[in-house]
């Protein structure tokens, strides 16, 4: 038991320092939503107001709304980023390495994907802080009831970059994941927009959204961010999540899994 | 000892007793009422066509409501929400006040170009006085000498002496001015502007402009703002200001009559009131069928209560 947990608290250690040490990935992931935020946000700013939608008791500027959704960004992003890094590990060997120490596959997996999950929390935080500071604050305990929500969305993203990663055998490739994965999840989620407003345009879209488990990811943050919970939403993500890490342990399973056609 | 248990004798039923915030829906010929509590829409009562402007009497017994298409101002009993009955107003009455005296109302008819005096005792006419084009917005001093009437094409402040029914003063203000008040000590005239999107500020003794405030909402086109309802917080510090299709409210120092403040509300605001306590308060949107409830204290809008399909006048009980 102690030798897992200090597996856990290695793999996170080092996830730490090569976070530290990437000073331009927290910039980069800060000033990512930052830009949605105060730029495109901008130019949609709705003066006037957004219909009312829950957990919204009144009306709201745009700015209000788009902020959950960055979140959801933010531990996208990182998600697939930690994914990505899984990708160069194998390429330089350390993955082989890790995944030899005689633990469990499946917690090692974990450990790798918690320490994922807490870096984006973390960066999460930093842009909600940030969000604050440019006059879009929550209430105090708000940030507190938010936590388990973000991480748990972190958690299930991270599970689907590990999924993915498992399928992807060079760096380049990742421009791929950018294109097929994080733009249309980005995109077709409530991130941007209220659900209504794509059942507006095209009953396909609408569905999609709605099924789009990052959807529910934000919703979960945005609900969890007014001191509301969602329960439906927060059950897909945990659902989604087992799939997703499921997904991953089948694709790192050396005896089945897609990492076999590689070796 | 005795001082206490009186003490809580008194105040509890003031504590326990929730407000109402009456609101008249336009289209839909009722009234919405809100507790100001929970924040509910606890009765809906029928009333006559279109109602409008509403007030309550002083002991808040009854309530007076402008049936504009039904050409009545309605008594209606605040307990049972029954029609007590409608008193002779002239044609579509839009706006009203009541004297201090709790006895006359002062009416604007529309369509006439007259303001009528009513006495809700005898029910009966007292005086019809010519006014402006489109009479709209009508405010009476607080020592009940003066009533002002504002006519919305004429765009000008009525000074009228309630003892003789002359007007005795006109002063001109921005295009379609459609809602004026007393400040609580009387010194000032307050005359909002829909078209001009100003306030007007003026000195009750010589009836001069004191300075005409203006608005502006990064984001919103000039021409969506239109100020037509206002309010003052108790102490007279602030006003509330009504922004129409901006779907702002404005918050107005009155010392400085620099505007701090702009709230998003719902859609065409028009008429505001507040809770008993003065914590919070209740605009009416027009188009978007509702009731914002904006937090006093920190100017947050807290929450909007669906009410009737447009609604539009608001006034509070106790």
């Amino acid at each position: 038991m102690t030798h897992a947990l200090c597996a856990l608290v290695a793999i996170c250690h080092r996830e730490f320092l090569r976070f530290l040490g990437q000073k331009g990935r927290l910039v980069s992931a800060l000033v990512r939503p930052l830009v949605w935020l105060l730029v495109f946000a901008a130019g949609f700013r709705a003066a006037l107001g957004l219909s009312i939608t829950p957990p919204y008791q009144t009306y709201i500027p745009y700015e209000t709304y788009i902020v959950p959704g960055l979140v959801g960004m933010v531990v996208l992003f990182n998600g697939m980023q930690t994914s990505l890094s899984l990708v160069a590990d194998r390429e330089v060997g350390t993955m082989r390495l890790l995944l030899s120490a005689p633990l469990p596959r499946w917690w090692l997996l974990l450990c790798k994907l918690t320490a994922g999950a807490l870096i984006g929390t973390l960066q999460a935080y930093a842009f909600l802080m940030i969000a604050a500071l440019f006059g879009i604050g929550f209430a105090p305990l708000a940030y507190l009831a938010a936590l388990p929500a973000i991480l748990a969305a972190a958690l299930m993203l991270g599970a689907l970059g590990l999924a993915l990663s498992s399928t992807i055998h060079q760096m380049e490739n990742f421009a791929g994941v950018m294109n097929f994965v994080i733009f249309p999840m980005f995109f077709l989620s409530t991130a941007l927009y209220p659900l209504w407003k794509m059942a507006e345009s095209a009953q396909i879209l609408h569905a999609l959204c709605a099924a789009n488990p990052f959807s529910h990811a934000i919703e979960t943050i945005r609900f969890a961010l007014y001191l509301q919970a969602n329960a439906g939403a927060g059950a897909v993500v945990l659902v989604s999540f087992v799939v997703f890490f499921a997904l991953a342990l089948w694709g790192y399973d050396p005896a089945r899994g897609l990492i076999r056609r590689k070796s | 000892m005795w001082r206490l248990s009186a003490l809580l004798l008194i105040s509890l039923p003031l504590s326990l007793q929730a407000g109402e915030i009456w609101i008249t829906n336009e289209k839909d010929d009722t009234i919405s009422v809100i507790d100001t509590d929970t924040l509910e829409v606890t009765r809906t009562i029928a009333t006559g066509e279109r109602p409008r402007g509403i007030t309550f009497s002083k002991d808040f017994t009854r309530a007076y409501v402008c049936a504009s298409d039904s050409d009545a101002v309605q008594v209606i009993d605040v307990q049972s929400g029954d029609i007590l009955n409608d008193l002779p107003s002239g044609e579509d009455p839009e706006q009203f006040v009541l004297h201090p005296d709790d006895r006359h109302l002062w009416i604007a008819n529309e369509d006439d170009a007259i303001a009528t005096v009513v006495d809700v005792q005898t029910h009966k006419v007292v005086a019809q006085i010519n006014v402006g084009i489109e009479p709209e917005g009508m405010a009476v001093s607080p020592d009940g000498k003066t009533v002002v009437s504002t006519s919305e094409t004429t765009s000008m402040a009525h000074w009228i002496d309630t003892e003789s029914h002359e007007i005795y003063a006109n002063s001109l203000v921005d295009a379609r001015p459609r809602h004026a008040v007393f400040t609580s000590d009387g010194a000032q005239l307050w005359v909002s502007s829909e078209i001009g999107g100003t306030v007007s500020v003026f000195d009750t003794a010589d009836q001069s402009l004191i300075t005409k405030i203006r608005f502006e909402i990064t984001g919103v086109h000039p021409d969506l703002i239109q100020p037509v309802g206002f309010e003052f917080t108790a102490d007279g510090t602030r006003a509330f200001v009504a922004l129409g299709p901006a779907n702002h409210i404005a918050v107005v120092d009155t010392a400085t009559f620099e505007v701090t403040d702009y709230l998003l509300v719902g859609r065409r605001v028009w008429h505001m009131a507040f809770s008993p306590d003065h914590s919070k308060l209740f605009t009416t949107n027009g188009v978007s069928g509702d009731v914002t409830v904006i937090d006093v204290a920190t100017l947050t809008p807290i929450k909007s209560i669906k009410t009737g399909r447009y609604p539009w006048g608001a006034a509070m009980r106790p």
